[in-house]
């Protein structure tokens, strides 16, 4: 995305506070004339203090009574104005955010299939944060800074010309060497980076395979290889660091040298009656002012740059196309279940034909199992029903409608779903089983957990149906499966699908899911993809996929009586 | 913190020279005002504008070693934080190295790793900005109060109750908005887990038609922190104005009583100024400071979480015995072995088994029986509570753990493979294997044609964790990785479950045929996988409910046949 189009969205997403803005904007220039103010009369001060004929009281308790003034009235200006700022940036963000992630749930699976979850979600998080810190950066101190540099110049040259004209050639020596600076040490920061990324993707293989290390006695050498990325990291960062740092010193060297300037040429100028001793304090104080900003200003560019950038990464979130839209398709109600595959072709990657020219019709309530070697594609049936994906070519149909043109919603309303991984919710076990059904009652969920056998572990948790479940609740893999299948129970949806559910459920307890299993799919159509044969013997037919082509398809008994890859599978589970 | 301040050692000399190079600058500075006064003074009072030239040259050469002391301070400093994070990194990715499985299981790997990476980056610049500020801002600010004293003691009272009061106003802010901060930190992890756990779920959440509810469910997490984030903000957006006024209130009354003294000429106008300027000087050294002691909070508090880690004692110490009887009849003895992991019951409890060389042995048992957890006392993963464990009949506690660990292949669960080519990755368990012996390993671990069936055959680069391999062919390469150092004891922990049955079939035949003979333990939960095992152990919550063949147990062991029946019955009956 290009810079100029980024701004353009970050000002359009800004705009909803153009009231807001407009305050801010009012309030930093009010301010600053404030704060600028103060050094004239504090000037007027030193002049009535050194008044021909003694002190002149009147005059300095007039300037010093301005100076509280301005200091009370500044001081509240710039606090109004910083809660405006954050609330137009935290607000800014926080809407970003929120459409990036409705846009998530619009996007199509293949979108989440395809990237790195770490990826999306420091663009949500970190990107967003950065973009907010940049945000308020930019208006507390990008706009008071532009300010403070023109209402400077026009005290200063109310003061004197000359001198305002010198500070004014003289200030760009200091943006010069700043940017130089900035721009010498880029290199060292982005070598820094790298090396920084690398180590980090070397501490996170390393880390999280610690015990395959540890098993391998490679201690050693794991440490020796992160030593050497170490070692470059260390000198790269002393460089970056060190080049980086020098900005402050030089251009204070810088504006050290201008102030010098302004003093002697302030002084000469007072000591020939060209300008007062208050006036020449005042410019003192305002060639140290009317740097600054200039300093900021680069700082404040290459951070604005750098919120730019981490915007960009939001947007690119927020304009991925979603899926097809469902307008015009109609509601799935009530199904009986008949689904039929017709010539359906379709592939991942469309260099590489996955499945082509596949037709299949499972009747209203049968059972329909999917088996083949590892990797073979069987998921995928699952990604085409529940419409993850849709077919390039031919169609699936339930009762007859092209899913294509049911909606989304309906459909997979329709279907229940049990997956291979599985998935908990960070909530409590009551929430995790009603999460298809809201408003399920305590009884209907406690009887969903007895049929999915789940109700015995969790009475057994600490707070029985109200333990909050999350990373580290200490529940075995299987005992998830089990949660998850309850889930589907009390749902009762005419059409399932199990992707190998129970494969990490031990035998004992697999039996009784089983057992549960089979009255749910009494009169429903269903989908099992397993890799034990045993648990598909039963079904109405048996699809027997093989490098995503299916292979042959039958009930059990046929395909044994067939001898073909079927039966070398099912021989090879019992080989001696 | 301060203890891992002894990484500094070899930095002693930056460790003095940064911050003496920051106090000579700050001197410097100092002086400046009281330049100014004898500028007006002597100069302009005065009439004298040589005097002015020689003071204005002055302020030139102060501003010139000025700017040498400070680049020398922040080479000092840079070299000294730079230096101290990448010890500080290296000690704790070695150390990590030393922790055991058990530790590893309760600290968890994503914790370690933002430790050493975030965290370290928290102290780097922590230290750094401390040796550039911490002994500069206060040199200022009460060099500044010193300076004004010097100048004029009556105007200075000003500055003895200007100067605490801002104190106490900058830290009673931060004091309150430091913790709120941790709490805003703790409201953006709650929207962090939110997207996290959105995105690991999206077919079941799609499946269930709940993207409204996860919408709105992220609508109010990301609210809260908005909320939050605006009411810290309106704290901390009070720092600097409140500071702005107190000083130039503080300016105010200095020029005030300052006039009265040049009024009553015990003060020269020169005077106020000087004190005027070190005023100004106070607040920019104030904001500095501010921003310092949040920085130092912050790398306190990541140094603190690396200390917790360094601090965690390796709990295994490996002995001195490098080779057992490896004559002996058994490979593998447990005797009377209980293992608790410190959390209410023992995971095992008074096993006895004797793995006789060369066997093949399968362990069944249900999820959470202890299979893992036995298998594990073997390579010393986990030191036992009660009872030893021997291999080659001496106790695994008398061995090196590098020699003992050199004596087993363990092919886990998890499927951990490497970014590298295939080559690199079955050299992990031995780096100097031939190419012809990890042929030979990919060959018994079924792999052999998956290999030369990818582009560039042992020269193919995995991606991380193996990404661009099917489960199935992740696990062959972790078998085959076990096989190349041709351990005497191989242990498959349930690692044919990703495998269909004929490779299945097909690795236990190869098994058998290999040169070196390795006893093989076989973890499943599946009858099918050990039923051909020439002695099986029945686990059940962690006792040993029965032992012998297949034959036997179905005879004698209740257990044992229960899971025979929940699986064969339907597949063989």
């Amino acid at each position: 995305m290009k810079n100029r189009t980024v701004l353009k969205r970050v000002i359009a997403a800004i705009g909803r506070f153009k009231i807001l803005l407009a305050v801010s904007l009012l309030l930093s220039a009010l301010s600053v004339v404030m704060t600028l103010y103060i050094p004239v009369l504090a000037g007027n001060a030193v002049d009535g203090l050194s008044a021909a004929g003694g002190v002149d009281f009147a005059a300095v308790k007039k300037a010093l009574i301005g100076i509280l003034v301005c200091a009370a009235a500044g001081g509240v200006l710039q606090w109004l104005m910083n809660i405006i700022n954050n609330r137009i940036a935290y607000n800014t963000v926080r809407d970003i955010r929120n459409s990036a992630f409705k846009n998530l749930q619009r996007l199509p699976v293949a979108f989440s299939d395809s990237h790195p979850y770490g990826d999306i979600v420091s663009r949500v998080i970190a990107d967003a944060e950065q973009f907010a810190d940049g945000l308020i950066l930019g208006f507390s101190q990008l706009f008071t800074g532009v300010v403070t540099i023109v209402v400077t110049l026009v005290f200063m040259l109310t003061i004197s010309p000359v001198i305002a004209l010198a500070v004014v050639v003289l200030t760009p020596l200091s943006l010069f060497t700043a940017r130089f600076i900035a721009n010498s040490s880029y290199n060292m920061f982005k070598k820094q980076s790298e090396t920084r990324g690398e180590q980090t993707a070397y501490i996170n293989e390393m880390i999280q395979n610690q015990k395959t290390v540890q098993a391998f006695s490679r201690e050693g050498q794991t440490v020796s290889d992160f030593d050497e990325i170490n070692e470059r990291l260390r000198r790269y960062s002393l460089k970056a660091i060190f080049f980086s740092s020098l900005t402050n010193p030089v251009t204070r060297f810088i504006n050290n040298i201008i102030y010098a300037v302004v003093g002697l040429i302030g002084g000469i100028f007072a000591v020939m009656n060209m300008i007062t001793v208050g006036g020449f304090v005042s410019f003192l104080a305002y060639s140290n002012q009317y740097t600054k900003p200039f300093n900021e200003i680069s700082g404040v560019v290459t951070e604005l740059q750098n919120a730019l950038a981490c915007a960009a990464r939001i947007f690119e979130l927020t304009d991925e196309p979603p899926e097809v839209s469902d307008d015009g398709a109609v509601e799935l109600e009530n199904p009986r279940g008949d689904v039929t595959f017709n010539n359906v072709a379709f592939s991942y990657d469309k260099s590489r034909t996955l499945i082509k020219d596949f037709s299949f019709f499972a009747g209203s309530g049968k059972k329909i199992a999917v088996v083949g070697p590892t990797g073979c594609g069987k998921t995928t049936l699952i990604n085409l029903l529940l419409r993850f994906y849709d077919v390039d070519d031919g169609s699936i149909e339930v009762d007859g409608n092209d899913i294509r043109s049911i909606t989304r919603r309906s459909l997979r309303k329709n279907f229940g779903m049990v997956l291979q991984d599985t998935w908990i919710k960070n909530a409590t076990v009551r929430e995790n089983i009603a999460f298809g059904k809201a408003d399920a009652t305590d009884e209907e969920i406690i009887a969903a957990a007895k049929a999915a056998r789940a109700h015995g572990f969790i009475k057994r948790l600490k707070n029985g149906y109200d333990t909050v479940l999350d990373d580290d609740d200490g529940l075995s893999e299987g005992e998830r499966q089990l949660l998850c299948i309850a889930r589907v129970m009390l749902l009762k949806p005419p059409m399932l699908i199990l992707d190998e559910a129970t494969s990490s459920i031990d035998t004992r307890t697999e039996i009784k899911v089983q057992d549960a299993f089979t009255r749910l799919m009494e009169g429903r159509t269903s989908f099992v993809v397993a890799h034990r044969l045993s648990t598909i013997r039963d079904a109405d037919c048996i699809l027997v996929i093989k490098d995503g082509r299916v292979e042959e398809s039958g009930t059990h008994d046929e395909l044994l009586k067939a001898d073909g890859f079927y039966a070398k599978l099912y021989n090879s589970q019992f080989a001696r | 913190m301060f203890r891992l301040l002894r990484f500094l050692k070899d930095y002693k000399k930056e460790s003095v020279l940064a911050p003496f190079f920051k106090l000579t600058e700050a001197v410097f500075e100092l002086i400046v005002p009281l330049v100014v006064a004898a500028i007006i003074d002597n100069g302009i009072y005065a009439g004298d504008r040589q005097y002015i030239l020689k003071m204005c040259g002055v302020l030139a050469v102060f501003a010139a070693l000025g700017l040498v002391c400070a680049v020398s301070a922040q080479y000092f400093a840079a070299k000294a934080a730079v230096g101290f994070a990448a010890k500080v990194r290296h000690s704790l990715f070695a150390h990590i190295g030393k922790l055991s499985y058990s530790q590893l299981d309760e600290t968890g790997a994503s914790t370690l790793i933002t430790r050493l990476t975030g965290d370290v980056n928290q102290v780097q610049s922590g230290v750094n900005l401390t040796f550039r500020l911490v002994l500069r801002s206060p040199i200022v600010v009460f060099g500044a109060v010193i300076m004004a004293f010097t100048v004029d003691p009556s105007t200075a009272l000003v500055f003895a109750v200007a100067v605490p009061l801002l104190a106490v106003v900058v830290f009673a802010i931060m004091l309150v908005t430091i913790p709120l901060y941790r709490k805003v930190q703790q409201k953006l992890d709650a929207v962090l887990g939110k997207t996290r756990e959105n995105l690991l779920g999206t077919r079941v959440i799609r499946a269930f038609c709940k993207e409204e509810d996860e919408i709105s469910d992220f609508t109010g997490k990301n609210r809260v922190l908005t909320d939050m984030q605006l009411a810290v903000g309106k704290i901390s957006a009070f720092m600097n104005p409140a500071t702005f006024v107190i000083i130039n209130a503080a300016i105010a009354v200095l020029i005030y009583v300052g006039a009265i003294r040049v009024g009553s000429g015990n003060m020269s106008g020169g005077d106020v100024v000087a004190q005027y300027n070190y005023m100004s000087q106070i607040l920019i050294e104030l904001i500095k400071l501010a921003s310092l002691i949040i920085s130092i909070t912050k790398a306190i508090a990541s140094g603190n979480r690396i200390q917790a880690v360094l601090d965690t004692k390796p709990e295994m110490t490996g002995g001195t015995v490098t080779e057992g009887d490896t004559r002996s009849e058994y490979a593998a003895e447990f005797e009377n072995t209980s293992l608790s992991y410190g959390t209410g019951e023992n995971a095992l409890d008074g096993i006895s088994l004797k793995i006789k060389r060369g066997s093949t042995i399968g362990i069944i048992g249900s999820t959470g029986s202890g299979k893992s957890s036995l298998i594990g006392l073997l390579p010393r993963f986990y030191d036992v509570t009660g009872g030893r464990v021997l291999v080659d009949g001496e106790d695994v506690r008398n061995y090196d753990l590098k020699a003992l660990r050199g004596k087993i292949g363990v092919v886990s669960q998890k499927k951990a493979l490497f970014k590298g080519s295939v080559r690199d990755n079955i050299r992990f368990a031995k780096p100097d294997a031939t190419d012809e012996e990890i042929w030979q390993a990919l060959e018994t671990a079924q792999a052999k044609q998956m290999v030369l069936d990818k582009t560039g055959g042992l020269d193919f680069m995995l991606e991380q964790d193996g990404k661009n391999l099917s489960g199935g062919q992740r696990q062959r390469m972790t078998i085959a990785r076990a096989l190349v150092r041709k351990p005497e004891i191989l242990i498959l922990d349930d690692a044919a479950s990703a495998l269909d049955y004929a490779t299945g079939a097909a690795l236990n035949r190869a098994l058998k045929n290999t040169d070196f003979s390795p006893t093989v333990i076989t973890v499943s939960q599946r009858v099918s996988a050990i039923r051909n095992a020439d002695v099986i152990a029945v686990l059940d919550e962690g006792r040993i409910a029965g032992t012998g063949t297949h034959e036997q147990l179905l005879e004698s062991c209740e257990v044992y046949r229960e899971i025979c029946e929940s699986q064969l019955e339907r597949t063989v009956g």
